[in-house]
């Protein structure tokens, strides 16, 4: 059984559609690949997937569980976290404060426990701090633990959204095009992360990008998506000689 | 000089305790401190006086802070939930002859009560929209009771027995304090602040934003409900009027000026402009015009307030006096620097 | 059924005032995101002018009219350039606080004895009251030029704003300022023509209650401030013709409560239409949806 199964997929705003009748399959342990140009309905998708639209049609399992229609703040528990294509961290809060966020859902004390201190709470407290400060290890981040998210440089703050995301325990991670934005090096330095982290972690990771060089090099399997329908899936290889799929990019007659 | 700490892994629970005993030294230093100077004469009985209003608008002002400094919300209705405090409290101690601390406890439970009734349709509304829905049920409170008989209506309440000592709204203040500062050191607390930073992000990270905003609302109005106890209690008459929307106002002025997001930047803030007009006293008819023009200048040069999110901590002070020594080391400052 | 219709005369009356100062409100907060609190003082200050223009330049009613107009402009400008400008990207509720401070610092300065003093001033009439009977209801000169002079306005500032050049670019504004400015539009201009064209309405509608409820105290602009503010949420802030519509409505709501249901009470019902249209339509009657993209 695959860890997520999307059947028939489809979302309207008012008249126009917006993405229609996608068919998504993501196994465990897989990284796969969501492509298409700009306008194609991708992060449409992922808002789908993480509860933020309610689909107009069609279903979405995740774990043999039927989730579309979850609230947002539930889909977390759910195992699924996202990060997102314009950067959305929380500027005034410490990078490490970023991370433990996420470990929220986890947490069993309750208010009293909080505005006490409770040992119970300050176990808790420390336990999540050591786990948050491991993610931002991952993600290198761990000597600016104590700064504040919006001090980071452009690239740091991609990964501390990546991390962040990554605390929160997913066993499917949505990268919203993670390399927007960065140079070469960090993007090769991001590709071999997300693939350590697939391993490391065995989740799946769902990946929209726009670099093809770290979507062909990273990504098992591919879906393209153009005009709210998927055009075509397969293997890197098989997507970048399919003709459907060039025209999408570049126009007919090229 | 101040620092936001944040403990290491290793540090033990003892040792945590151990700085909770050392702020609880320096609170009551600073009560000592304060003692000392009224019996010295130092603080005559009116700048006693103006010391306990400050306090009470401080404890108000602390939970204003939850609720637009911390979780981001504003509100412009927050006198009104001091005016259910201060009534409940008062009718109370007067026609039920309750002890005061019963009495304060049920101006406390109402406000939350209330605040959690009005919250709940409308903290889904956001920023502005929200802003509005909160004045007019501000105003909506302020005229049932002008309408309400059983109270005195429009009239207000008179001779309520005077009970607000300065030790008591001192340790209220501090208890505020203190809880608070507890709070947004936790999961909870970040939480509130991941709302107030990105609504949607929060959301995304498995944060149920109404539910928090509940929780500040209404930790945040109860803490006004004590205050409105307090204050039946301290100036022992009260009207409708003395809770409407400007006094709502105020208390934003308060918090913003401190530093929204800072705690000690509330006291500073509260007993700057608590004291402020009473020290232009001399400048006659011209007092409010200098208030509103140094208020309009502060804002203006110091758009983050006077402490930013920054907190004046013990370690804080400590660390500034060696610095003034030239003994060297500053501290890591993790505080937001005013933009 | 006369005295209904008399009260439907008196509410529209009521509401026209409303509507001349919830433009304001509604044009400052369509082109920078700002509550303007101190635009209620605005409003004061105009009645204070046209007091000034009657009294002491011995102006008639157009030459008052135009004097407030004026003067309200400058002042609407001169506190936008001083206080607001250098707040414009500080966070909303220090703006929103200056605002407060600007709304205090009117209501003193007015208060000093060197202008007009704390005491209520009883405004002059410009000309002579006449009142119309049409069976049982009663209206006066004075009811008629204030609708009148409202609807008038309402008009030229629509079709400012549709047809004329400033009136693009102050749409453009409002739309996305940083993208205005990029295609040339002088966005710092088009900021101060709006507190101009708003401020010069809640002169004029400073006027009007003069001539409508003779009375001036330096805290007069505080209710009807507060109500037009509503008035213009409740239309949907950042739309002009919601903030005429939702003036109107408010003198209606106001007028009819006090007469039909109870005086007291008048003030919570109007509060009360708002926070049920605002749960019901958050964005007010005429106000347009946006979400934030993800």
């Amino acid at each position: 059984m695959a860890l997520l199964d999307v059947k028939g997929l489809t979302i309207k705003f008012g008249g126009l559609t917006a993405v229609s009748e996608v068919d998504m399959e993501i196994g465990d342990n897989n990284l796969v690949g969501l492509i298409g140009p700009n306008g194609a309905g991708k992060t449409t998708l992922f808002n789908m997937l993480t509860g933020v639209y309610v689909p107009t049609s069609g279903k979405i399992e995740f774990s043999g569980e039927r989730i579309d229609g979850t609230k947002t703040y539930d889909i977390t528990s759910k195992k699924i976290a996202r990060t997102f294509q314009n950067i959305r961290l929380f500027k005034d809060m410490t990078v490490l404060e970023n991370v433990m966020t996420s470990l929220n859902y986890q947490s069993k004390t309750n208010l009293l426990d909080c505005i006490l201190h409770t040992p119970k709470q300050i176990k808790e407290e420390r336990e999540m701090e050591e786990k948050a400060l491991n993610f931002l290890k991952i993600m290198k981040l761990d000597g600016k633990a104590n700064e504040l998210a919006k001090n980071l440089p452009y690239g740091e703050q991609r990964r501390l959204e990546i991390a962040r995301a990554l605390a929160a325990e997913p066993k499917l991670l949505l990268l919203d095009e993670p390399a927007a934005g960065m140079n070469p090096q960090e993007t090769a330095e991001l590709t071999e992360m997300i693939r350590w982290i697939k391993e490391e972690f065995k989740i799946s990771v769902l990946l929209i990008e726009h670099d093809m060089k770290l979507v062909m090099n990273v990504c098992e399997y591919i879906y393209v998506l153009s005009f709210g329908e998927i055009i075509a899936k397969g293997e890197p290889e098989s997507i970048q000689k399919n003709p459907k799929v060039i025209e999408a990019y570049l126009g007919k007659g090229a | 000089m101040t620092t936001v700490d944040k403990t290491s892994p290793k540090t033990s629970i003892s040792k945590i305790y151990m700085k909770y005993i050392i702020n609880l030294i320096g609170v009551a230093a600073v009560y000592g401190i304060v003692i000392f100077l009224v019996q010295r004469g130092i603080i005559d009985s009116y700048n006693l006086r103006i010391l306990k209003s400050a306090g009470i608008f401080m404890i108000a002002a602390f939970g204003l802070n939850l609720i637009l400094g911390f979780t981001g919300q504003l509100t412009m209705g927050h006198a009104a939930f001091m005016s259910i405090g201060a009534y409940f409290s008062a009718v109370m101690t007067q026609n039920f002859n309750a002890p005061f601390a019963i009495s304060l406890l049920v101006g406390i439970i109402a406000a939350g009560i209330i605040a959690g009734l009005i919250g709940y349709p409308i903290l889904r509304l956001r920023g502005d929209y929200l802003a509005i829905c909160t004045l007019g049920f501000g105003e909506i409170i302020k005229v049932v009771i002008q309408n309400i008989d059983y109270v005195g209506g429009a009239r207000g309440m008179t001779s309520i027995p005077v009970k607000s000592s300065f030790m008591i709204i001192f340790f209220c203040a501090a208890a505020c304090f203190a809880l608070l500062r507890n709070l947004i050191n936790t999961t909870k607390g970040r939480a509130i602040k991941a709302i107030r930073e990105d609504e949607i992000a929060a959301e995304a990270m498995g944060i149920n934003p109404t539910r928090y905003k509940m929780t500040a609302f209404i930790l945040g109005s109860a803490m006004a409900g004590l205050a409105g106890g307090l204050y039946a209690h301290f100036n022992t008459f009260i009207d409708p009027v003395t809770f409407n929307y400007s006094k709502s106002f105020d208390m934003i002025t308060y918090v913003v000026l401190g530093g929204m997001g800072s705690l000690s930047g509330t006291v500073v803030g509260t007993l700057l402009l608590v004291i402020l007009p009473e020290s232009l006293r001399a400048l006659a008819e011209y007092r409010m015009l200098i208030y509103a023009v140094l208020l309009v200048g502060l804002m203006i040069f110091r758009p983050s307030g006077i402490l930013g999110t920054k907190e004046i901590t013990v370690k804080g002070i400590i660390n500034l006096f060696k610095k003034l020594g030239g003994k060297g080391k500053t501290t890591a400052n993790n505080g937001k620097v005013g933009e | 059924m006369e005295t209904l219709l008399q009260q439907i005369i008196n509410g529209i009356c009521q509401g026209s005032v409303y509507a001349l100062i919830a433009i304001g409100y509604t044009m400052v907060y369509g082109i920078i995101k700002l509550i303007n609190f101190a635009h209620c003082d605005i409003y004061m200050i105009g009645a204070y002018a046209g007091y000034f223009a009657v009294c002491t330049l011995r102006f008639g009613f157009t030459g008052t009219l135009l004097f407030a107009m004026a003067a309200c402009a400058v002042l609407g400008v001169t506190i936008e350039r001083i206080a607001y400008k250098p707040l414009r990207n500080s966070p909303k509720v220090t703006l929103f606080i200056t605002t407060m401070g600007v709304e205090l610092l009117l209501q003193n300065l007015i208060k000093t004895d060197f202008l007009a003093g704390p005491n209520t001033l009883a405004f002059p009439e410009i000309f002579a009251l006449e009142t119309y009977k049409f069976g049982d209801v009663i209206i006066s000169n004075y009811q008629i030029i204030s609708v009148l002079t409202t609807i008038v306005l309402s008009i030229l500032l629509q079709l400012l704003v549709k047809k004329t050049k400033v009136g693009r670019a102050m749409r453009a504004t409002s739309f996305d300022r940083d993208a205005a400015a990029l295609m040339g539009i002088n966005t710092n201009k088009v900021i101060s023509i709006t507190f101009a064209i708003g401020s010069a309405l809640a002169g004029t509608a400073g006027v009007i209650v003069g001539l409508l409820y003779p009375k001036l105290t330096p805290a007069m602009g505080v209710m009807p401030g507060l109500k037009s503010f509503v008035a213009a949420v409740l239309g949907g802030i950042g739309v002009i013709p919601g903030a005429m519509v939702g003036g109107v409505l408010m003198g209606l709501i106001e007028t009819l409560s006090k007469v039909y249901i109870s005086s007291g009470f008048s003030d919570a019902i109007s509060f009360s239409v708002l926070i049920i249209i605002l749960l019901v339509k958050p964005t007010g009657l005429f106000g347009k949806n946006t979400r934030e993209k993800v």
